[in-house]
């Protein structure tokens, strides 16, 4: 489980989060909305442990262990991982090399890459000159190698199209191992007793939601975390009258 | 002889002259007596000291001669061991080949100034030994010819003349390697190299160096290449070495000749490099590149490149990459020269240390700190070369697996 309790992050001077309550129990997958700026890479990133997000208050406990000043590997070795919105390139390590990296030993990484349709990257360099699309999957292979229990995605579908974006999808909903998600005759309780990983999904458009079903939708404004509502509902609700509105609206239907 | 008789007289008068560029070495400090004469066969090679046979290694002598087509040893002051296993390939000892094969004079001295500075002229006055490698018209080798100049002798001098001829349409790899004993603190190195690429022959050469920490090293080197021949050039250091001061030139006279320089370096502390590399671009259509990765972990490194383009459709470009792990300086001049109209010539160069964030891209898929950066200085220092064998890719690679434990 993610338990983050009243965080407050300053990246520079400036205050990048305030006050952020959020809860993720194993098996749950949460998708993060919020418009341009509003902070959402930086929790991402503050959760990964990036130190230069700076935890003013509040703290991040995940496994019942409080990870708040722990160093970026550690959260990795005890089951955080990351898709990156815009990764680095490093120039002279083979992205075959990398998914090993990541599986912290030998692996088939041609058979791994095949399922997301990245077979003719592995010998190129790590996101050298990779497309936009070309990084989500890269990013993807890694974490299917790397197997993180909890996992951020960082607007994994942006960027991708139309053929990719199903591949996309269904890789991340077996990545948080939806197949598991009850079907009809299995009761939920049984279901998330076999389900364990958890997600933190930042999109923009909500096309993931066609694939991966999600707990919860947040709204990160301003360094906040306004609303809490069910996914589809807040994007309907931001397609029609936007954030500011929406934040305004779906606070107030929460205090009612 | 003649001829001789004036490079001995240019010699002379540059017996005090100072190198254009690079810290001045004082010859008298070093001693160039040679030693007694002494040969080896292969099993001598094999019986040598553990130890010695790494120090080999690590140079890119293999005393089993696995996958080589040749070999050539030289201990101190002349050659102990030289054979080819290859038929169309000639290794010889170079006091072996002005004394007997008169075709080797159309080489010697041709090139290279005699009376360049101090090391040209004590590599004529002194003359240890060296080798001639040569390729015959259309012979291909297939494995590459290994030579190691070896330093035995504590505070020895060693002068060396090496010539290299790829004769028309053949082609032609060598790993030339130079290393001390273990024991060995102090020394000098002076080595000519004159490298003649004839029409549509194929060249390349991988010098490998592996010195130790008060030795100074000073080759001298020069190379034409003709029509629609190729000339690689790489070159590896890894381990400390008081000073290496070499700008090696190419002059690539034949249309469509191609010219490749790869360098990797590194700089520990109280190491200075001044290195380098010139290419004059002399026929229509040639080609020159000139790739250089520097790390300095406290040495001091110069990394010099310059393109000289002459002629009209000729096509060059210099990349020059230092990362600084440790403090230490890198010093980044790269120069290109356009003459006519017609060049398209470029460079790019990079000097920093190692981005925080791929660290930490690293970090967050499991690597320690120490294993990311390692992993990042790796990929660093790992260029492709096209066109290198790759027996001979992979021989680079695993000097850099083994040296790269040194570097962090
Ligand atoms: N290195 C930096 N220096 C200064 N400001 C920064 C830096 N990195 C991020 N910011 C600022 O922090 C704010 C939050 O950025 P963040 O990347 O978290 O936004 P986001 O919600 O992910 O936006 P997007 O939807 O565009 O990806 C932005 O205003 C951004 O400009
Ligand atoms: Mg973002």
């Amino acid at each position: 489980m993610l338990k983050i309790e009243d965080l407050q992050v300053k990246l520079g001077e400036k205050e990048i989060l305030k006050h952020i309550d959020l809860e993720i129990n194993p098996g749950e997958t949460h998708i993060l909305f919020g418009p341009n700026g509003s902070g959402k890479t930086s929790l991402l990133m503050t959760i990964m442990g990036y130190p230069q997000y700076e935890v003013v208050s509040g703290k991040i406990m995940f496994k019942g262990e409080d990870i708040t000043h722990m160093p970026i590997d550690e959260r990795a070795k005890l089951g955080i991982g990351m898709s990156y919105q815009r990764p680095p390139t490093i120039n002279g390590l083979k992205t075959r090399q990398m998914v090993e990296l990541c599986a912290g030993g030998e692996i088939n990484e041609a058979a791994l890459a095949r399922q997301v349709n990245f077979e003719e990257f592995l010998d190129r360099d790590v996101n050298a000159g990779f497309s936009g699309g070309e990084i989500k999957r890269s990013e993807l292979l890694q974490l299917m190698a790397q197997k993180p229990d909890l996992m951020l995605f960082d607007e994994p579908e942006s960027g991708v199209d139309m053929e990719n974006i199903t591949l996309v999808g269904n890789i991340i909903a077996e990545l948080l191992e939806k197949h598991l998600h009850p079907s009809r005759g299995r009761s939920k309780m049984q279901a998330k007793a076999d389900r364990t990983k958890m997600g933190l999904i930042i999109t923009h458009t909500g096309f993931i939601l066609d694939y991966v079903s999600a707990d919860k939708g947040q709204v990160l404004y301003n360094g906040k975390l306004s609303c809490v509502s069910n996914p589809r509902e807040i994007l309907n609700c931001v397609g029609d009258t936007g954030y500011e509105e929406c934040v305004r609206c779906i606070s107030m239907n929460n205090l009612s | 002889m003649h001829i001789n008789e004036q490079f001995e007289l240019k010699a002379k008068e540059a017996i005090h002259k100072k190198g254009a560029i690079g810290p001045d070495v004082d010859l008298s400090t070093f001693d160039p007596t040679p030693s007694p004469h002494f040969e080896m066969v292969d099993d001598d090679l094999r019986n040598l000291p553990r130890e010695e046979q790494e120090r080999l290694l690590m140079a890119g002598l293999d005393v089993t001669e696995k996958e080589r087509g040749g070999t050539f040893l030289q201990m101190n002051d002349h050659a102990v061991h030289c054979h080819s296993s290859q038929e169309g390939i000639e290794v010889l000892s170079i006091q072996k080949a002005l004394a007997e094969q008169p075709w080797v004079r159309d080489y010697y001295w041709k090139l290279a100034d005699v009376g360049a500075d101090k090391y040209t002229a004590a590599a004529q006055l002194g003359l240890h030994d060296g080798y001639v490698i040569r390729s015959l018209p259309g012979s291909k080798s297939v494995y590459p010819v290994q030579a190691c100049l070896y330093m035995h002798k504590d505070g020895m001098q060693q002068n060396v003349h090496n010539i290299i001829v790829a004769e028309e349409d053949s082609e032609l790899h060598i790993i030339s390697g130079c290393a001390t004993a273990p024991h060995l603190k102090r020394g000098l190195h002076v080595g000519i190299s004159e490298f003649f690429v004839k029409k549509n022959a194929k060249l390349t050469f991988t010098m490998i160096h592996n010195w130790a920490e008060e030795v100074m090293v000073r080759p001298r080197s020069v190379a034409r290449v003709e029509e629609g021949g190729l000339f690689i050039n790489n070159y590896i250091s890894m381990k400390p070495v008081r000073s290496v001061q070499m700008y090696p030139t190419t002059h690539l006279v034949g249309e469509d000749a191609v010219a490749r320089f790869y360098s990797i370096v590194v700089g520990s502390p109280g190491s200075e490099y001044d290195l380098g590399g010139r290419i004059f671009l002399k026929a229509k259509g040639t080609r020159a590149e000139i790739v250089a990765r520097a790390i300095s972990n406290g040495g001091k490194m110069i990394a010099r490149g310059h393109l000289i383009g002459e002629v009209p459709e000729i096509k060059a470009h210099l990349e020059c990459k230092g990362l600084l792990l440790n403090g230490g300086l890198i010093h980044a001049i790269p120069e290109l020269e356009g003459h006519v109209d017609g060049v398209e010539m470029s460079h790019e160069a990079a000097v920093g240390k190692i981005a925080q964030e791929e660290i930490s891209y690293l970090m967050s898929r499991g690597l320690n700190e120490e294993e990311a950066t390692s992993t990042i200085v790796r990929g660093f220092l790992s260029v492709d070369i096209p066109g290198l064998p790759p027996q001979l890719q992979a021989e680079i690679d695993r000097v850099i697996e083994e040296s790269d434990k040194d570097v962090m």
